[in-house]
């Protein structure tokens, strides 16, 4: 830019002009997409069709129990036969470090894919989008006369139905979050008999609200102000991203398309039909570039096409593409030489073997002893040395278990002051105290290994162990 | 919403106030803003409202809802005591011993008895039942007792206090003799005891108290010579003190002292009473420092210390 005289005024001017440029819609339009079909439309519905499992997930039993429950009371998680205790609460942080960059890898690679086909906030807009454009028209102009239109018995049938369909799904989508952590099945009942817990009706209160103002009313809106992720995205994009991308070298200049004017030479591919805007689920005109609004959701990429396939021009107008692709940059990198890509398959890399070790070694039981510290020892009137341990074992398996306990591992010692077995119920943990006595002349200096032995009197596979110290005067 | 921080310059409305060509905009904060302070505003009028709040001369303004800090104390502490009610129901009813056979209930005991125990007995026993090194009191751990180590005879000591008694013989023993019997002692817990030291020690009255033994009788409180565990020290200056100077000994006032205060005189004579079949006479100026339960919990607690027969 060539700006000798120095004007402080004008440098001011001109950037609040470039901001009135900058058209970002600050929820005062509301956002009518029209619906298309394509690639991408169908691609929109498998991403979406996952939440089913979050509707209908509750409802698989395993083994007489609901296989997938978040058992708070309790403490507990559990995954069909496994059942995972607070103790393993790392493996639940590596799930969280595993999804969180795989959200990366895939920004890094392909851009918003969660934001486009995955999210919450996506998928349920849409689905309520689709419920008003039904019922009120596909496109602003549609929805608009509706709108004016004076009141009919038509029209508030269509505005109650919308509204009763979107409170049905805000509220079966608060029951739904509710059934993870409660017996799915018991739930229904209670709730259609005033039963339920206060925390079921909290949980349908707050998914209700919350469903129905973001989907019904904020829509694009959450995407532009709400959502933390919408703002990191720049950091995951590096020049080899593929994101939907206007290809403007080939679309411009547009122009309107008028008969017999394909072959003119003077102008684009894009004629200008405004398809991709209008299709656009945050209201955003893709011609203008990257922009925050995009979630490259790839409808405008539908639109594009099939424009293109009426006007008999190729596709890809509107395609997704890199940075460096749209540049001509010959130096486009293979998904492994790029660095973001390595990095974050690594972490996905360590994060998923953490998982998969902490599965395979999921312990049955967890055994701990723990020495009291108050006094270390006790000379017995024999002379022998007594120590005082508790004995915790927690039964992680959903079966009643007979424990023995016995010392190993130092010459002499004896355990006291305990019964025969232990019972340990599913999920507690009985806490005992052990006598453990050395005879006088075996005791050696003032600390000796020792180990405790829990064997599982019904179930010998489980037995384990646990080393500790035996204490004695200097 | 963020509309009012998206005009030009040149639209924003002014104050009127212009000096020198420079006008003053308003450029006011967002209206979500500005309905935040006055909501905030209005939460504090209502907290006044409802919560203690304005000092006044003799206290402050009680609220609406009646909210004070203890009262909330009062209510949690009243949520702890409901846990705990039908234990200490159940604990009134049983005796020490059958606590003891029931693990729930012993659990409780020894749970709840912790604190009892830190306030009223670690002060000389030991936080663990483990007195500090030479200081005199008995080890609660381990499994020498003086009077008797069942758990019967543990309320009862708890009950009655202790007050054992060893004679000076600072006037009655010649100092060759107290040399042989510290010598004896000592050899007896060693396990080499000599004909010569136990000839001394039945010709000098010991065996009185001690036993023929020398193991002690748990009815007298009289110390176990033959074992490793020392009542005081086993050093021999020690040992040679406790016999010169005995313990509890009026008569001497260098004599040890060991005394454990009497927690409930009451329980005290009904478990002597019981004892013989009797009906219990109380004078009516028995002491209770602790309840019967209390005391019951606490014989279950030192019983579980790592010595109870």
């Amino acid at each position: 830019m060539s700006q000798t005289q120095t004007n402080v005024n004008d440098d001011v001017t001109q950037i609040y002009e470039e901001v009135s440029d900058w058209h970002v819609n600050t929820g005062d339009q509301k956002v009518v997409a029209k619906r298309i079909k394509g690639r991408f439309r169908l691609r929109k519905w498998i991403g979406m069709s996952v939440w089913l499992i979050f509707f209908l997930g509750p409802y698989i039993r395993w083994n007489g129990h609901q296989a997938i429950l978040f058992d708070i009371p309790n403490r507990q998680f559990n995954f069909f036969q496994l059942t995972i205790y607070p103790q393993d609460i790392w493996m639940l942080s590596l799930t969280l470090l595993f999804f969180a960059i795989l959200l990366a890898a895939v920004t890094s690679i392909a851009g918003r894919v969660f934001c486009g086909y995955f999210c919450f906030q996506t998928v349920w807009t849409d689905i309520y989008t689709f419920i008003e454009t039904k019922l009120e028209g596909d496109s602003p102009q549609k929805a608009m006369k509706f709108k004016k239109a004076p009141w009919s018995l038509d029209k508030v049938a269509r505005v109650l139905t919308k509204h009763s369909l979107w409170i049905a799904i805000a509220l079966i989508t608060g029951i739904s979050f509710a059934a993870w952590f409660t017996d799915a099945y018991q739930l229904w009942p209670e709730i259609f008999t005033l039963q339920a817990p206060l925390p079921v009706w909290i949980a349908m209160a707050v998914f209700g609200v919350f469903t129905y103002i973001f989907a019904g009313f904020m829509r694009e809106q959450v995407c532009f102000w709400l959502c933390p992720y919408a703002r990191l995205q720049g950091v995951m994009y590096d020049q080899d991203t593929i994101l939907p991308a206007y290809d403007a070298e080939r679309g411009e200049p547009r122009g309107k398309l008028k008969k017999g004017q394909l072959e003119d030479e003077s102008k684009g591919s894009c004629i200008d039909c405004k398809v991709c805007v209008a299709v656009c689920p945050t209201g955003i005109d893709i011609r203008k570039g990257q922009q925050e609004g995009c979630i490259t959701c790839g409808m405008c990429i539908d639109a594009c096409d099939s424009i293109m396939d009426k006007t008999n021009q190729p596709r890809g107008l509107i395609r997704y593409a890199s940075y460096k692709e749209l540049h001509h940059d010959k130096n486009v990198l293979v998904m492994y030489k790029r660095p973001r890509v390595i990095i974050y398959s690594l972490i996905l890399l360590t994060a998923l073997s953490g998982i998969i070790y902490g599965f395979f070694t999921l312990s049955p039981t967890e055994f701990q002893v723990i020495h009291d510290r108050q006094p270390l020892y006790v000379r017995l009137s024999d002379g022998s040395i007594q120590n005082k341990y508790t004995l915790k074992l927690l039964n992680k398996t959903k079966n009643p278990i007979e424990v023995r306990y016995d010392v190993l591992g130092l010459e002499g010692a004896t355990l006291h002051d305990m019964g025969d077995t232990i019972t340990v119920q599913p999920g507690k943990v009985v806490p005992v105290t052990a006598l453990v006595r050395v005879p006088g002349d075996k005791v050696q200096n003032g600390l000796m290994p020792i180990e405790f032995k829990a064997v599982v009197l019904n179930n010998s596979a489980i037995s384990t162990s646990y080393e500790s110290m035996f204490m004695a005067p200097e | 919403m963020m509309a009012d921080n998206k005009k030009n310059p040149n639209e924003v409305p002014d104050t009127g106030h212009e000096w020198d060509g420079i006008r003053e905009l308003e450029n006011p904060p967002p209206r979500w803003w500005t309905n935040a302070l006055y909501l905030s505003g209005l939460l504090v009028l209502v907290y006044f409202i409802l919560y203690p709040s304005l000092p006044l001369i003799n206290g402050s303004t009680k609220g609406l809802l009646g909210w004070t800090q203890i009262k909330e104390y009062k209510e949690d502490l009243a949520k702890v005591q409901d846990v705990r009610a039908p234990y200490e129901e159940k604990l009134a009813s049983m005796t020490a011993a059958e606590i003891l056979a029931d693990t729930e209930m012993r659990n409780y005991a020894v749970g709840s008895s912790k604190v009892l125990f830190g306030d009223n007995c670690a002060a000389c026993h030991g936080t663990g039942g483990v007195p500090a090194k030479n200081s005199g009191y008995p080890i609660l751990a381990d499994d020498d007792w003086l009077y008797g180590g069942d758990i019967n005879t543990i309320l009862y000591s708890i009950a009655a206090g202790r007050h054992g008694m060893m004679m000076s013989h600072e006037k009655t023993l010649k100092p060759e003799e107290v040399d042989g019997l510290v010598q004896f002692v000592e050899n007896l817990s060693n396990g080499k005891a000599t004909e010569a030291g136990w000839k001394l020690f039945n010709e000098k009255g010991c065996v009185g108290c001690h036993g023929a033994d020398a193991k002690g009788i748990h009815e007298l409180g009289s110390a176990n010579l033959t074992d490793k565990i020392w009542r005081f020290s086993g050093a021999p200056e020690e040992v040679r003190y406790t016999i010169l100077h005995g313990v509890n000994d009026p008569s001497d006032p260098l004599t040890r002292v060991a005394i454990m205060p009497a927690w409930n005189e009451k329980l005290a004579v009904k478990l002597e009473a019981e004892k013989w079949d009797e009906e219990p006479e109380y004078e009516g100026d028995e002491t209770q420092r602790l309840s019967v339960t209390e005391i019951k919990k606490l014989a279950v607690y030192v019983h579980q210390l790592g010595g109870g027969q």
